[in-house]
């Protein structure tokens, strides 16, 4: 005869929702698509989307009135929006560059890799580093101090130095960029450990794990959200810091690119490139975003739910 | 609650006292004897003194527990046996052998003493299973389909088993009450020690948990330390109460309640749980009105 | 004079810990490493002795201080600047959801892009070079002081404006006293950031307006400190530049530590007991 608990009336009220074992796999898939449009529906009957759009219009029809109908005179030089828009689009644009000449693409490619090489590489040493500074004392006294000392430089002070300490074009640029990205990922995992409810360490030793293993289960998970955070600031940096690198050496990428077309008055272009380079930025970051989410589903899953912290 | 348990309520309420508890003999350990303990926070000289001179024993097998004002010590005295704090002098012994005194001041954090927190203490980023199964995975004493097996059936024996593939904060505050319990439970500990665990769930979930916390403890019949600023919380469940005065704290008042175990809410209206508060209340609440004055602050 | 006395125990104390010696170990052997590094030509940094030996002489330049002057000018005003609109700015979105809305879509396709990427624009746009430089340092601070402005407003506890209300408070009232010091915290929080973005945009900009392609202006030590840096790299001084990359972390960190004093004044409440 099985025990009947005592609770288990109250316990149907309190567990979550789950779909019987009965219902195939697909019904859940359905429920996701179905909340998903659920929730569009909504965004567009609330005054939302109509905001966003008065702003850009605001925006985009300032510009376009500040320089193409009134031509008020700070604005002269500059190209309005559909000067630039038509460059953009044209497959016969007159700098040469537009979404059809491959010359585009190079650029965004080369600007892309550089910041892909110096961001794992910098996620590669600094979250190790960040975890190791947060976890052991010991070790934050002797390394933090040196740490320390140097952030205070900007990424773009260490231009010249970098030029002078590796060979080629390449590599400076993509040193300056890990730089000023390596710091932020050290410094947020850092945080992020430091952070982590005392509690949970306690937990895990009373329950018999050794150091090692409080390290690796509660360590690490729990200062993932802080750590892609951190990531995101650090992508955002790294975009920083290339542009900058760029401008002042180095050929081809998108800064190379904004600099060029400055110096050979190709404006459009220069725009074309600013705004380009703001996509790119904002689909890394998000990017980084969505991996954190998906990696931390528990986190993702508590934040729906309303859950308390 | 089931119509036996319900039955066996009855039947301890009427009983004379003293009465056994129904559950098959294990044999006794998790005895705690707490003797001259003070601890200090700082240097001697203009350090905060948080326990002064703390004598009590805490009996195997039983439900201590200990009442006090917010801030008078309670958890410094649960942290010391713990093993997360270290203690100025006196000495700790767990059935028998020192814990914690001179030439050792901290103990080790083991799973012979396991802690639930106040705030709970649940890993966020495991799912239930894998939280309850963490015990004797970590300590090698079971691979992980062995603990994964075992951590079904505790948590079927608790009545939480459809909660197993998801995350805590997935579930009520509650049931990460009763998960955090069953995590201790996992490794067979001598002495269970709960650092006011229901304080922060309201009072009619607190009685569903006082409700399983006891059926937990007949089942298992630990030893359990227990922390709370609740005097009605203690007296329902404890078998022996200490009654703390406020900070540095030590022993002011130390109550044997004996009415039997299995108890269940009825014994909230019983006369002699009655008498018991009205032997206890005047001492807490003067204790209660000092911290007042001395401006306490809740941790 | 009692407070004279304990900072002093202070000092004594943290002077006296292991981990003071600890740090200061590592940054000695740091310091040697570079030296040796130098002196065997591995890398082609100058020694950490010759860079203090130059760093003496620039002491003495008046030039040098006059690059100081006009890099933390130009910090400031971008700035202040920054501080000036941002704040209305994010106090408006948090306070009116129409404007944020309207104006929050657009703050956040503007952000991506690098304040560094404004330089040339920023060269076309202002009349001078000033302006342009102070522009983009503008740039780099203000997105930092709106996000956390936003986020601060965001953060006062509902309770606040309902305990407001049903004691009678108007409405700007309620904006005087309870989002104004509510914010508070967080705009310092942001000014913090802002300030260091400031100073790494504003080498970055003298570097590029006045070392890059982007034409030049200015004497050969006229146009601030990333200017001097860059100078000197194309002068062939390596030591000056190391001089001028520890000159403007010292001066990044000085601001930072004054912001933040700043900010534990204003926000006595925040203070531990």
């Amino acid at each position: 005869m099985e025990l009947e608990p005592t609770y288990a009336a109250a316990q149907a009220n309190l567990a979550p929702r789950k779909a019987s074992a009965t219902i195939p796999d697909s019904a859940d898939h359905a429920s996701r698509l179905e909340v998903a449009a659920y929730r569009v529906s909504q965004w567009l009957r609330s005054p939302r989307p109509y905001l966003m759009l008065v702003g850009f219009v605001l925006f985009l029809g300032f510009w376009y009135l500040a320089v193409e109908v009134w031509k008020l005179p700070r604005f002269s030089q500059m190209p309005g929006p559909t000067a630039v828009i038509s460059e953009w689009l044209s497959p016969d644009p007159t700098y040469g560059l537009s979404i059809y000449s491959p010359e585009y693409y190079q650029h965004i490619w080369v600007s892309w890799r550089r910041v892909s090489i110096a961001f794992i590489l910098a996620t590669a040493m600094g979250v190790p580093l960040g975890l190791l500074l947060g976890w052991s004392q010991r070790f934050k006294e002797y390394v933090f101090p040196v740490f320390e000392l140097l952030r205070p430089i900007p990424p773009l002070a260490w231009v010249p130095l970098a030029i002078i300490m590796f060979q080629g074009s390449e590599t400076p640029i993509i040193f300056l960029t890990f730089l000023a990205s390596f710091y932020a990922t050290t410094l947020n995992t850092m945080l992020g450990v430091e952070s982590i409810d005392v509690s949970f360490i306690r937990a895990a030793y009373c329950l018999g794990a050794k150091r090692q293993q409080v390290f690796w289960h509660v360590i690490v998970p729990g200062a993932m959200p802080f750590i892609f955070t951190g990531l995101q600031i650090s992508v955002g940096v790294a975009w920083f810091s290339l542009v900058a690198a760029e401008m002042v050496s180095g050929q081809y990428g998108l800064g190379y690119l904004i600099n060029t077309s400055y110096t050979m008055v190709q404006y459009p272009t220069m725009v074309i490139g600013m705004f380009t380079l703001g996509v790119v930025g904002y689909l890394t970051s998000a990017g980084v975003r969505l991996l954190g989410n998906y990696m931390m589903q528990w986190r993702a899953r508590e934040l729906a739910i309303g859950g308390e912290r | 609650m089931n119509p036996e348990r319900a039955a066996a309520c009855e039947r301890s309420i009427a009983a004379p006292l003293p009465a056994t508890s129904s559950s098959p003999e294990k044999p006794r350990r998790g005895e705690i004897r707490i003797a001259d303990v003070i601890k200090i926070y700082g240097s001697e000289a203009n350090g905060i003194r948080a326990v002064d001179k703390c004598t009590f024993d805490v009996p195997a097998g039983k439900i201590t527990v200990v009442v006090g004002p917010s801030g008078c010590g309670k958890t410094t005295l649960l942290n010391a046996i713990a093993g997360f704090h270290s203690i100025t002098s006196g000495t700790i012994h767990l059935d028998g052998k020192v814990l914690c005194g001179a030439g050792r001041p901290k103990a080790e954090p083991g799973p012979d003493r396991i802690v639930v927190f106040q705030n709970g203490a649940l890993f966020p980023w495991k799912t239930i299973i894998e939280n309850v199964a963490f015990g004797p995975i970590v300590q090698g004493r079971l691979t992980r389909r062995q603990a994964f097996d075992q951590a079904r059936t505790m948590l079927a024996e608790a009545g939480l088993r459809n909660l197993e593939s998801n995350y805590p904060g997935e579930i009520s505050s509650g049931m990460r009450r009763r998960v955090e319990i069953t995590r201790a439970l996992m490794n067979d500990p001598k002495v269970l020690l709960l650092d006011e665990p229901y304080r922060a769930l309201d009072s009619l979930t607190k009685s569903v948990m006082h409700e399983a916390l006891l059926e937990t403890f007949d089942r298992n019949q630990v030893t359990i330390f227990f922390i709370t600023h609740d005097l009605e919380e203690a007296i329902f469940l404890g078998h022996r109460v200490v009654i703390m005065t406020t900070r540095p704290c030590r022993p002011k008042k130390v109550l044997t309640v004996d009415i039997p175990h299995p108890r269940d809410y009825s014994v909230l209206t019983a006369k002699r749980f009655r008498e018991y508060l009205d032997e206890t209340a005047a001492a807490v609440h003067e204790e209660a009105l000092k911290a007042f004055a001395a401006g306490e602050r809740e941790r | 004079m009692a407070e004279v006395g304990d900072r002093a125990s202070q000092a004594m104390r943290i002077i006296s810990s292991t981990k003071f010696w600890r740090g200061a170990l590592a940054i000695a052997i740091f310091i040697a490493l570079w030296e040796t590094a130098s002196r065997a030509d591995i890398s082609r940094v100058p020694p950490p002795t010759a860079v203090a030996v130059t760093f003496k002489e620039l002491m003495a330049d008046p030039s040098y201080w006059f690059s100081w002057y006009l890099s933390t000018q130009r910090v400031f005003a971008g700035f202040i600047a920054a501080m000036l609109v941002g704040i209305p700015l994010g106090l408006g979105m948090a306070v009116s959801r129409a404007f944020y809305g309207t104006v929050f879509p657009v703050f956040e396709v503007l952000r991506p892009i690098p304040p560094l990427a404004w330089v040339p624009a920023s060269i076309i746009f202002w009349p001078t070079q000033e302006l342009s430089i102070v522009f983009v340092t503008f740039l780099g601070a203000f997105y930092a002081v709106v996000i956390n402005v936003i986020g601060g407003a965001q953060a006062i506890d509902t309770r606040y404006y309902q305990a407001a209300r049903s004691m009678g408070s108007s409405s700007w009232d309620i904006f005087r006293r309870i989002i104004l010091p509510g914010t508070l915290p967080s705009v310092m929080v942001g000014a913090t950031v802002g300030i260091g973005i400031a100073w790494a945009v504003v080498v970055a900009a003298e570097m590029i307006s006045g070392g890059g392609s982007a034409g030049s202006m200015g004497g050969a030590k006229g146009g601030g400190l990333g200017f001097f840096i860059w100078n000197s790299y194309v002068g062939g001084s390596y030591t000056q530049i190391v001089v001028g990359m520890i000159s403007i972390g010292i001066a990044g960190y000085i601001s930072s530590a004054l912001l933040r004093k700043l900010g534990e004044l204003v926000t006595p409440w925040l203070r531990e007991q």
